[in-house]
């Protein structure tokens, strides 16, 4: 079959990171590849030097047998080389019009932008895939799904004749994201060729022809989709067999006994008269569909966010919990969901970022830090939860997804919490260190410690908890037990057809 | 316009009719309001004063705004990339300056002019390379410029004010074109060519996409760095061009003209639309901006108040712009 491009022996190193590792592959003229990976495998990397906004260290790149030479992104373009990021690069206060054709409107003599022409060829796009959309809309007024297909419709407007996309479907909805595939597809018998990145196996499956995956900046291997399946896959992406992703559980129902309990949890209409009760060594899984009314509960719970009426007990204890400090005092962490905005400081260390909710206990009498107690603090929790940066004192930001996420666990471990509250752990975290985090929670278990997890993965909910509440719009609408766990029933219970 | 035209085009879809009107770009929307506030303005004052709408009224308006308006061109754009310059008014100053001593030395009007430009050309060049290259931070770089230039000027005239420029020279500040003064003419001539430019040009255009997302732009093949530069070469030569303007009126170089003009102009700006956040505002608002500072100084002299409440009030609106901003837009998302 006929290659459209050629990568050669491709390196491209960064301070202290090997990102690229000579990586060798052709792409066939009109297929599908799918590209997988962990976080910083460096996927994300030697797209960005097919794309133009990287240059390699070494080895050399043909498209259509002609050798690539890239300056910059407008380079790439030219050459034929679109790419879609996974970050927006909408600018919120301009047109749709001017947002998809950026820098590339359609000019009379003078320079001058021609708007009648720009809003008519982009009516023309949106018309092809099916948006009812007004070109002159500014794009800060369309929500994130709509955005992301700008985002596509940017790149394809280039005409390119290669497609990168970066997980394009990280915020759609399942709608959305059929009619992305339907239009990848027509696109494809166009003559249009594909690289696709994504974690989601299953679309992986469902769109690409041939998946390609990497590990630790090289190439694992290149294999037709009809020949591999997802454990096949899993198995390349984290280089180990993993048998049991989610561990065996060691809660019985009859060594814990109950010792936090919350009761008659209301705030407006968000959850209303909610109570729950959490055994030692539990982990007490919490399903609904978004908008259940699960992460505002957690946050009112923590002190955080707002409630009407409800009261806590800890070890038979009624516990005032006004704000953040008092449930930290009473050794209940609160994990979020949003990591980047609320979880960690991203232009901090590590270190400093795995002392922020425990000062105290690195602080001397004088009220000054303790920097080798804090130093030796950090290292430690840098080795238990395995997490991979080149010191202390790297910055947050600067870590992959699945390192983040360790750190944010690793922070609030140090607490010595009593109660762990977990929202989405593994939200755009990778396989490998999402079976760590997992195998952490089983072992937080196991010293008694109870976990209110919500997830909005069932299979992930089903996989960790010994018991599942659901809520229904504000309402624990069902218990499930673990010998009755099913994805039908929670869902029944989630959608309150049953209740 | 064309762009008017594009937007009254009949749209198909359900709810066009409604989306027509969301549609607007806030920047049009805020010249809107922006007028529709100085005609009501106007109005009262030519109630309250018979001496407001007076020809030599309006004249004396405009020309007490010129230097702000000019200058505003420059800043908005700057403002729009994400930029800010506090330099204008020492640039202006060193333009005046220089031209005035290359003036007395005996050298021709149009190549002092050139001389006196290119001095300020220079300035911009330095805060451009210093932002756009080494990435330090616009606020500081050009704070930084800005104290250094005015020591500059002070060094160049010797402490001296430069007197008995030429008529040549001053005809440009002071001579009249069918009865109007020429600083005028060139004032709107600047905003109506800026704004058109700003508007319409792919090449200004840019401007609004390194101001919103700047590795975006990046990535759509602008060169930002190369824009940024001549943002503030061309915000630099805009105040050098006020500079002139203001020193040929006067008949001499003043050393200490402009001091915090940056901050009436980013005022101006600012109640225009445009957004120290940058992605947002136009060269038109920054005028109207301009002109409803200008007039409501000129109401207060009339009226007889007390000129400490000019900039009491002023703050006021600068204020009352931006949480006029701030709702609107948490109107738009609810």
């Amino acid at each position: 079959m006929e290659h459209i491009l050629s990568v050669e022996r491709i390196s491209k190193s960064f301070p202290g990171v090997l990102a690229v590792d000579d990586v060798t592959f052709n792409l066939r003229r009109g297929e599908i590849m799918a590209l997988i990976g962990e976080n910083g495998a460096g996927k994300s990397t030697l797209m960005q030097i097919l794309g133009g906004g990287h240059r390699a260290d070494t080895g050399q790149m043909y498209l259509d047998g002609e050798p690539l030479e890239f300056t910059s992104a407008n380079d790439a373009i030219h050459a034929g080389i679109a790419m879609v990021f996974q970050e927006l690069s909408l600018v919120g206060g301009l047109s749709i019009a001017e947002n998809i054709f950026a820098n590339r409107q359609p000019v009379g003599r003078l320079n001058n932008i021609h708007w009648r022409k720009l809003y008519q060829q982009t009516r023309d796009v949106l018309h092809r895939f099916n948006l009812d959309l007004d070109p002159t809309t500014p794009v800060k007024q369309l929500v994130m799904g709509q955005q992301q297909i700008l985002e596509i419709l940017k790149a394809i407007t280039t005409e390119p004749k290669v497609l990168i996309l970066d997980e394009p479907t990280s915020s759609l909805t399942p709608a959305e994201t059929d009619n992305l595939f339907k239009n990848i597809q027509t696109l494809q018998k166009q003559g249009m060729t594909f690289i696709y990145i994504s974690h989601k196996l299953a679309e992986v499956f469902e769109l690409a022809d041939r998946v390609m995956v990497m590990r630790d900046g090289k190439k694992i291997g290149i294999r037709d989709i009809t020949e591999v399946d997802e454990n096949d896959l899993v198995a390349m992406m984290v280089g180990r067999e993993i048998v049991d992703v989610y561990g065996a559980p060691s809660y019985d129902s009859t060594m814990g006994e109950e010792y936090f309990r919350i009761e008659g949890f209301t705030y407006r209409n968000s959850f209303i008269d909610v109570s729950l009760g959490l055994h030692r060594g539990e982990i007490l899984g919490l399903a609904g569909l978004v908008g259940a009314g699960r992460t505002e509960l957690a946050r009112s719970i923590f002190g955080i966010g707002p409630k009407n009426e409800g009261r806590v007990f800890l070890e038979g204890k009624n516990i005032e919990i006004k704000r953040p400090k008092d449930a930290i005092k009473q050794g209940i962490a609160y994990l979020t969901e949003d990591r980047k905005a609320q979880g960690l400081f991203l232009d901090m260390s590590l270190s400093e970022n795995f002392i922020a909710p425990i000062l105290k206990m690195f602080t001397g009498k004088a009220g000054f830090l303790n920097f080798d107690k804090v130093e030796a603090h950090a290292v430690n929790q840098i080795q238990n939860y395995n997490i991979t940066t080149p010191s202390t004192k790297q910055k947050v930001m600067n870590l992959s997804g699945g390192n983040q996420q360790k750190s944010m666990v690793a922070m609030w471990m140090g607490l010595q919490p009593k109660v762990v509250i977990f929202d989405e752990p593994t939200r755009g975290v990778d396989v490998g260190a999402r079976f760590e985090i997992y195998q952490k929670l089983r072992e937080l278990a196991s010293e008694g410690v109870g976990i209110l997890l919500i997830s909005s993965e069932l299979p992930e909910l089903i996989g960790l908890s010994d018991r599942i509440l659901v809520m229904h719009q504000g309402h624990i609408s069902g218990e499930v037990l673990q010998k009755d766990f099913s994805e039908k029933l929670i869902l029944a219970y989630a959608a309150g057809v049953k209740n | 316009m064309e762009q008017e035209a594009a937007a009254q085009t009949p749209k198909q879809g359900p709810g066009s009719g409604n989306l027509l009107l969301r549609l607007r770009q806030v920047t049009a929307q805020r010249e809107f309001i922006m007028l529709l506030v100085i005609v009501l303005f106007a109005t009262i004052m030519a109630l309250a004063s018979p001496i407001f709408l007076t020809r030599l009224n309006i004249e004396a308006i405009l020309m007490a705004l010129t230097v702000e308006a000019t200058i505003s061109i420059g800043m908005v754009i700057l403002l729009i990339s994400g930029g800010l310059d506090l330099s204008v008014g020492s640039i202006m100053a060193l333009v005046g300056v220089v031209t005035g001593l290359v003036l007395t030395e005996g050298v021709g009007t149009p190549p002092a002019i050139v001389v006196g430009l290119l001095a300020g050309l220079g300035v911009g060049l330095v805060n451009g390379v210093l932002i756009a290259k080494m990435k330090i931070n616009p606020f500081i770089t050009t704070l930084g410029t800005m104290i250094t230039v005015r020591g500059l000027l002070l060094i160049l005239a010797k402490g001296r004010a430069i007197l008995n420029l030429p008529d040549s020279f001053t005809v440009i500040g002071q001579g009249r074109l069918s009865g109007i003064q020429l600083p005028i003419f060139v004032l709107l001539f600047l905003v109506i060519v800026g704004d058109l430019l700003l508007r319409n040009s792919r090449f200004l255009r840019q401007s609004y996409y390194i101001g919103g997302n700047e590795n975006a732009a990046r990535l759509s093949g602008i060169n930002v760095d190369g824009q940024k530069i001549f943002y503030y070469c061309l915000a630099a030569v805009l105040s050098g061009v006020a500079g002139l303007l203001l020193t040929a009126r006067f008949g001499a170089a003043s050393l200490t003209v402009g001091n915090g003009l940056e901050l009436r102009v980013i005022t101006a700006a600012i109640i225009g639309g445009a957004s120290l956040n940058g992605g947002e505002g136009s060269v038109l608002g920054a005028f109207l901006g301009a002109l409803f500072m200008g007039m409501l100084a000129n109401s207060l002299n009339l009226l007889g108040v007390d000129v400490y409440y000019q900039s009491f009030l002023t703050g006021l609106i600068l204020i009352l712009a931006v949480i006029f901003d701030v709702v609107n837009e948490q109107r738009k998302l609810a």
